[in-house]
């Protein structure tokens, strides 16, 4: 199913949660809403619920609009940040909570139970209640019972908040496996960036309520729309060196002064003379001729595969991460190179 | 631990060690004087079968008390009428509490002047309330009537006909309680996480079975506790009585309530041992009934449990 936001706009009192938000999502798609806490995303999951009204705008499913349904008849399954299982239910009570308040024969129930909770591996724990399952349990179960009335889309909010790192990793794949044997068009909530890059097939970026980028994940890191997207992808984050722009020369603190050509910057938005040097901590290169600068290390901090190094030039500071092939020394001093560097706007200019 | 308390003197070893009991004396004495003491004394005095009580001399023992209790039709009648009252009361007015409770916590407007309209009943006296209903039912002057007649209605002896006296106390019973109840019922309301509500519209739940599947299922703690309160409350009706029926019972003792009973055999008759040996009776019931209630929660819940671990 299609979903469709036509300038959907939000007002809680005196804060407006979202801000003419519009996007399309196509059938099948898994679109994940990005950003930090409080900027809408939830909000906008809510009002495709249909939990919460829109105070503007309207929302389609494959062009019909769902202002007039209720969020019992939107053929929905949702899964909640908590999971929400009731808790005086037992699993298999929860699990079949949908389909009985849908009328769905008992025969069925029974077959479609034993299916959803194959398919999830937790047969052996559905006489037991939601409070004696741990958090990944309870995580599988709540997606059953999202799934088992085969809905034709699937909300997801901040599913993985709750549980430890390396189960995380596991339940997204998993869920991302699932998600692509049923085809069904998901909607995932998220404020980590890693899991957001990781399993959708297009990322929606917000800021207080306003769209900043839709596009795929690789779009989004290679193609920042502005400097918040470019800083909220990446880990290490993006280096951001303030510059001034005069003619065909780029001068950033510490002496450092570069011939626009030498650099070619990727251009995001329209700098003014004030200007911010982004620069992704891989696309920083030790070379041995033809380097942009010379900076002195640190600071190093190993992580088995690869190697962060904090570079200071001046008062300019870089991070690069390079992979460990080479022991590098507090003091050294590098020749890099830029492979690849993107020129914002100054912060707080258009 | 014990290192450190080898350094203390003996004196302040021995605080130390009772200084829980010495918070809760002055809370604990007065319990005792008050409370716990004529407990013991009224139940040991439904023993007393030749005594002066004056003097607090006992001549003669024996159960002879429980037996002209057995043999007193006057009780008989008093058990009944409290059973019949509870049997409606109670119930009833747990589901009008619920009721309203629930009315209250949806978005309705001015819900602060409703909650504190029904909240009213409970922080007045039962004495001038009670006045108040006997004169709003009085047959000849009354605003029942009064406002029965524009609906053509015959005027009704409300306080004569021995056949009203149970339908208006269950009305007191149940007005009197509400605000109490609904309060805790409220309470029981707010602590249900807004999620499950959430969750179950999207499960496809409609207002009815979200109420029937999420609303009574969490709010059984609260259920159970108002109905043990409440069942024990309405064992114990006596004021309502004694003010609307001017001292009386009730027409041809309709209202005769066993704590009527007792307070009857106590103030009128002067018989304080029989009044003792009522007072153990009705305190047995209400144990019983608490008792049984606890074992249908406890039972329920062994169901429960059979049916999903099949």
């Amino acid at each position: 199913m299609t979903i469709r936001l036509e300038n959907i706009t939000k007002i809680f009192k005196n804060t407006t949660a979202v801000d003419h938000l519009s996007f399309t999502i196509e059938d099948g798609e898994m679109v994940c809403l990005l950003g930090p806490s409080g900027c809408g995303k939830s909000t906008t999951l809510s009002m495709v619920a249909g939990l919460e009204q829109p105070t503007e705008g309207q929302i389609f499913f494959d062009g019909q609009p769902v202002a007039n349904v209720a969020a019992e008849n939107r053929d929905i399954g949702m899964v909640f940040q908590n999971y929400a299982l009731y808790p005086h239910m037992s699993v298999q009570d929860n699990i079949l909570f949908p389909l009985k308040m849908h009328h769905v024969p008992k025969a069925e129930r029974r077959q479609r139970l034993q299916n959803i909770a194959q398919m999830l591996q937790i047969t052996e724990l559905l006489h037991r209640k939601p409070g004696q399952l741990s958090g990944g349990q309870q995580q599988r179960v709540a997606i059953a019972r999202a799934l088992i009335k085969e809905p034709k889309i699937l909300l997801l909010d901040e599913p993985f908040s709750n549980l430890d790192a390396r189960l995380r990793i596991e339940l997204r794949d998993d869920i991302r496996a699932l998600q692509q044997k049923l085809k069904i068009t998901t909607i995932f909530v998220t404020h980590d960036q890693e899991e957001a890059m990781s399993i959708s097939d297009r990322i929606l970026l917000m800021k207080e309520g306003v769209l900043q980028q839709y596009s795929t994940p690789q779009e989004m890191y290679r193609d920042p729309a502005n400097l918040f997207v470019a800083s909220f992808l990446g880990n290490p984050p993006i280096n951001k060196l303030p510059c001034t722009l005069e003619g065909t020369r780029i001068t950033a603190g510490g002496g450092l002064s570069w011939e626009r050509e030498a650099l070619a910057p990727v251009l995001c938005g329209q700098p003014g003379t004030q200007a911010i040097l982004g620069v992704r901590p891989e696309d920083v290169l030790v070379v041995e001729r033809g380097e942009h600068l010379t900076a002195e290390v640190t600071a190093i901090q190993t992580l088995g595969k690869e190697v962060y190094l904090r570079l200071h030039q001046g008062d300019a500071a870089l991070t690069a991460c390079l992979s460990w092939d080479h022991d590098y020394r507090m003091g050294d001093r590098l020749r890099l190179k830029l492979r690849k560097c993107y020129l914002f706007p100054a912060e707080g200019g258009v | 631990m014990t290192g450190i308390q080898h350094a203390h003197s003996r004196p302040v070893q021995f605080l130390l060690r009772y200084k829980a009991w010495l918070y809760l004396l002055p809370a604990l004495t007065v319990i005792t004087v008050f409370q716990i003491y004529p407990i013991c004394k009224s139940f040991l005095m439904g023993f007393y079968t030749d005594f002066d009580y004056l003097k607090d001399e006992v001549y003669a023992w024996g159960f002879d008390n429980f037996r002209n209790l057995m043999n007193d039709s006057d009780f008989a009648l008093a058990i009944r009428n409290t059973i019949r009252l509870t049997l409606v009361a109670a119930p009833l007015s747990i589901l009008t509490s619920l009721l309203f409770a629930v009315l209250l916590n949806s978005d309705i407007r001015c819900r602060k002047v409703f909650q504190s309209i029904y909240f009213l009943p409970f922080v007045t006296s039962m004495v001038a309330v009670s006045i108040v209903w006997a004169w709003m039912l009085n047959k000849d002057y009354g605003l029942v009537n009064a406002i029965l007649k524009i609906f053509g209605v015959k005027k009704i002896a409300w306080l004569t006909d021995p056949k009203m006296t149970l339908p208006i106390l269950v009305v007191l019973c149940v007005w009197k309680g509400l605000g109490y109840r609904v309060i805790i019922f409220l309470a029981g309301l707010q602590g249900i996480d807004q999620r499950y509500y959430q969750a179950a519209r999207l499960d496809g739940a409609r207002a009815f079975n979200r109420f029937w599947h999420i609303t009574i299922p969490q709010l059984r703690p609260t259920i159970f506790f108002l109905s043990v309160t409440t069942v024990i409350d309405v064992f114990k009706t006596f004021d309502e009585v004694y003010v609307m029926y001017a001292k009386e019972p009730g027409p041809l003792r309709s209202g005769l309530t066993i704590v009527y009973y007792i307070f009857n055999k106590f103030y009128h008759n002067w018989a304080f041992a029989s009044a003792a040996a009522a007072s153990f009776v009705l305190f047995a019931m209400v144990l019983a009934v608490t008792l049984l209630q606890f074992g249908v929660v406890r039972l329920a819940a062994i169901l429960e449990e059979r049916r999903t671990s099949r």
